[in-house]
């Protein structure tokens, strides 16, 4: 039963620390850790006062508010991130403050980066709370259950805790078109789930949805340095019309 | 403006700032897509593939039409030769 639970909620629990670590790295350290806190509190009450009636609570309408949000601000990182890493390269903003910096909540608390990471502890461990009573229901053993959970939190957390700085060398552009993938593809996975869609491959299809987006953007790199080439040569075109030749101003 | 009315002011413009963004365009495409593919999964239809399509194109879309943006100022904010 200990490992049972173990693995069963490994997988949220990898969702749960890589939106954590993604937006902590990418935005602020600070809102990202209260934003979790805040999840983890709200989760903590919810339990609490529902006990095993956890099991109730309808995940459906949440994965779909939950998915959507974080579909459409991931798809925003995403293209800024395409855009940025496609008018500057991949190394801008390793080590210099990047030019925007209200993106990455510099201007007081990050609210952003609060929400972002609320809302994927907040799900994730409710998602791990109602396989903690149903694992623990059927065979009639709660707290191997929760033993087995709290281990995957724990291991799971601290492998995020210590490739953090690994992830933090990646320079901030490049990292924000990641994260912004990440986030897509958390945000299409749940949000379908709460359609009632069947993913192909049940949980595998993350990988498969990551990898999709992750080789279109970087496709997208190379088509939008194309259009902006192409669109600097029209602009071009008519200026230097309008400027007056040399010739025509030595007459 | 009193401090209550500023709070929610704040509140609605933060939650319109991180749905709708730069380009409102996207959000409405999501929109859209999330309800063909709650209409295509009710109807029986296999409609997983909705929502990463419409993810992709309305990212090149957008992209272009944002790329065209980025042109057109930095060419309006160079100095205008004479």
């Amino acid at each position: 039963m200990l490992l049972a639970a173990f693995f069963a909620t490994a997988i949220e629990v990898i969702e749960m620390v890589a939106i954590v670590v993604g937006v902590g790295v990418a935005r602020s350290w600070r809102a990202s850790l209260v934003g979790a806190s805040a999840g983890l509190v709200v989760l903590a009450v919810l339990v609490a006062a529902l006990g095993t009636a956890v099991r109730n609570v309808p995940l459906t309408p949440v994965r779909l508010i939950v998915g959507a949000l974080l579909l459409v601000f991931g798809l925003q990182w995403l293209r800024k991130g395409v855009l940025r890493v496609a008018h500057d390269g991949w190394g801008v903003g390793h080590t210099a403050p990047d030019f925007d910096s209200a993106d990455s909540g510099e201007r007081g608390f990050d609210w952003t980066g609060f929400v972002l990471s609320f809302k994927g502890v907040s799900l994730e461990g409710l998602e791990v709370a109602v396989i903690v009573v149903a694992f623990g229901a059927a065979a009639a053993a709660v707290g191997s259950a929760v033993v087995g959970a709290a281990a995957a939190v724990i291991v799971l957390g601290a492998i995020g805790g210590l490739t953090y700085r690994l992830i933090a060398r990646i320079p901030r552009r490049a990292l924000q078109l990641f994260v912004g993938a990440m986030l897509t593809t958390f945000g299409t996975f749940w949000a379908g789930e709460g359609l009632g869609v069947a993913w192909p491959g049940g949980q595998l299809a993350l990988l498969a949805l990551g990898a999709v987006y992750v080789v279109a953007a970087l496709g997208l790199l190379t088509v939008v340095r194309h259009w902006r080439s192409d669109a600097e040569q029209r602009t071009a075109r008519p200026r230097s019309a309008a400027a007056p030749s040399p010739s025509r101003m030595h007459r | 403006m009193s401090r209550v009315l500023r709070g929610v002011r704040a509140f609605v413009m933060f939650w319109i700032d991180f749905i709708i963004g730069d380009d409102w365009t996207v959000a409405a495409t999501v929109a859209i897509a999330l309800l063909g593919t709650w209409g295509l999964t009710h109807a029986g239809v296999v409609a997983w593939w909705l929502l990463p399509l419409a993810v992709l194109a309305v990212t090149a879309v957008s992209l272009r039409r944002a790329v065209g943006r980025e042109v057109r100022e930095d060419s309006q904010s160079q100095p205008s030769l004479r």
